[in-house]
């Protein structure tokens, strides 16, 4: 260890040995399986068709994660991001029902979601509440605020503008929608932001080291806020991403969207004890999940099968980041 | 000058860099610091030693910011200074390194020497784009890191992946970085082994040859012997004596420390 070892060669086998272990890559790998496999197992899972529908299925759950993958890097957790989605959707449609501007209703039922993170981020960083609860208790607020304002059930949202992210650009043949594009752009934005950028190294920090990151002088409470406002302002966004899928604003739906967001989280490998991870792996656990229940379903398996190998997912995606952590101690 | 100071072969003749004069701190009716006094030089080891409840721990938090005194004044290069958070001494160029290893584990060592202080590139990509000047962060601190003769696998290495030794070196390093002034070191060596202490304490001593003066607070004898230029010794709430290991033995310290022995300082008070 006292060797001084900062020779160029030895730092490349350095690198090489943490791209192989990095959460990631194992993350990647068994997305490949499981696409190798229902390539074989099926005639249908390989078409561009295909895999386009797999993608647009994951889009929603996958924009959720997204703010989902800041928070538990601060080492929170977000219960509430798809009741926020279904409040934007519910507040998009019936603005638009009393006849304003489409893209100023889009703007206000975003703006809505994204005030939803400021008050959660202000309990989180403020008051030092713990996420878990915070959010909890705003899946309960804001799930009932939802259904009050829906006055009970759904209702159909045929404006153009809020459907706009289900049209799709045909590139031979196959159907690429907006709303495809739009999370693609999200994920390169923040990645950005995360791993280019002081404040993402500071999300790290945070999730890392509370203190530590204090002590160094990181304004942890205004980092926190502002994970939380971001956050909830991507649900915004993915509340435009699911009226582009089904033009329908339903109270009830994307009620298991936080725990699906959460399995995604963990399965692309970022740890649930804040810290470590990366917003593409997110990613590559949102495309896991939708990989896995597409290809079952053409398989002609039963569904209950979808939840049980999910839930064998992720257990196997935590127990991989504790044994890694406990081998480092 | 307090009598029994003048007399010893203090190697520090530097100017005066930091020094608290007549400090009270009262809580309730517990009195934390009687008086106390505090000088540092010019290119020294301070050592701070005293036995639990001296008052040590709460004069450095006067000095680092974390706490406001009742009394009493604190003067950084002759001038007057007030402090009433943390941030406030890192302003004037003073840097703190904690026992507990105050490090992000999972980033790098480059990532968490520039930690809250991280170089964004020039012009607008730095200006609009935030991006960070990663290439010029990590060429810094392998400089800074060899400069220091600090010895560690690789600048790209998760902190997790070093010794305790290493770790706290990284955050003595970052104080070193970024001090220009001084450097307080609250018990830096209290969480290490025998020869991770070792490869702190060496660059401890690089810090103070590069000339910045170091306060070394140290519960360690033999660590607060081997490195200090001068001694300050504090029983119930001030100074009571201040020496150098050529003039006191371990055991007349310890002495002193504990009051079986007079210090050569008189109360301020009596």
């Amino acid at each position: 260890m006292s060797t001084n070892t900062m020779a160029p060669s030895s730092r490349g086998v350095a690198l090489l040995g943490r791209a192989l272990t990095a959460p990631t890559v194992g993350s990647l790998v068994v997305l490949l399986v499981f696409c190798a496999i229902f390539s074989l197992s099926t005639h249908t899972f390989l078409a561009a068709e295909n895999l386009s529908l797999v993608i647009q299925q994951s889009v929603i759950v996958g924009t959720l994660a997204i703010g989902q993958t800041m928070i538990i890097l601060t080492a929170g957790i977000d219960l509430a991001n798809g009741s926020i989605a279904v409040l934007g959707t519910i507040v998009a449609g019936r603005l638009v029902d009393q006849g304003h501007n489409s893209a100023l209703c889009l703007l206000l039922a975003i703006l809505l979601c994204t005030c939803v993170g400021l008050v959660a981020g202000t309990l989180v960083s403020r008051l030092m509440l713990p996420p878990f609860i915070v959010t909890l208790g705003l899946l309960g607020i804001v799930t009932a605020a939802t259904r009050l304002i829906a006055q009970g059930g759904s209702f159909p949202v045929t404006d153009d503008l809020l459907g706009w992210t289900g049209n799709s650009w045909i590139v031979g043949g196959t159907g690429i929608t907006f709303g495809m594009i739009i999370m693609f752009l999200l994920y390169a934005f923040v990645w950005y932001v995360l791993t280019q950028t002081a404040w993402g190294r500071h999300v790290y920090a945070i999730g890392n080291n509370r203190t530590a990151a204090r002590l160094v002088g990181i304004p942890v409470e205004n980092r926190l806020l502002s994970v939380y406002t971001f956050a909830a302002f991507l649900y915004g966004i993915g509340a435009w991403l699911a009226l582009g899928r089904i033009p329908n604003a339903d109270p009830n739906a994307l009620q298991s969207a936080n725990l699906d967001s959460i399995t995604a989280v963990v399965i692309g490998g970022t740890s649930l004890f804040g810290g470590r991870g990366s917003i593409w792996g997110t990613l590559v656990g949102t495309l896991i999940v939708s990989v896995l229940r597409n290809g079952l379903t053409l398989s002609g398996i039963d569904p209950l099968w979808q939840d049980l190998v999910t839930g064998v997912l992720v257990i196997s995606a935590v127990a991989v980041d504790q044994i890694s952590r406990g081998k480092q101690r | 000058m307090k009598p029994g100071v003048e007399n010893t072969n203090v190697p520090a003749q530097g100017e005066i860099v930091l020094e608290a004069r007549n400090i009270v701190k009262r809580y309730g009716h517990v009195t934390a610091l009687d008086g106390a006094n505090l000088e540092l030089r010019a290119g020294e080891v301070l050592a701070i030693i005293g036995d639990n409840g001296a008052g040590k721990s709460t004069l450095i938090k006067v000095l680092c910011g974390a706490v406001t005194p009742d009394e009493g004044e604190v003067l950084l290069d002759g001038v007057p200074v007030h402090f009433h958070s943390p941030l406030d001494p890192r302003k004037r160029g003073i840097e703190t390194v904690y026992q507990d290893l105050a490090v992000a584990p999972a980033l790098d060592i480059a990532t968490n020497l520039f930690l809250g202080r991280e170089v964004r590139c020039r012009g607008v990509l730095g200006s609009w784009f935030r991006l960070l000047d990663k290439r010029r962060m990590k060429r810094e601190a392998q400089k800074e890191m060899e400069e220091l003769k600090f010895r560690l696998p690789s600048i790209d290495s998760a902190v997790e992946d070093l010794s305790g030794g290493q770790r706290q070196g990284v955050a003595v390093a970052r104080s070193a970085i970024f001090a220009r002034r001084l450097v307080i070191m609250d018990e830096p060596t209290a969480a290490l082994g025998v020869r991770e202490s070792g490869e702190v304490l060496n660059l401890i001593r690089t810090i103070r040859d590069r000339g910045l003066p170091v306060i070394l607070i140290s519960h360690n004898m033999p660590h607060v012997f081997e490195l200090a230029d001068r001694i300050h010794i504090m029983r119930l709430g001030r100074r009571v004596a201040l020496t150098t290991p050529q003039r006191h033995s371990m055991s007349e310290v310890v002495a002193i420390m504990t009051g079986a022995a007079p210090g050569d300082e008189q109360s301020p008070r009596s």
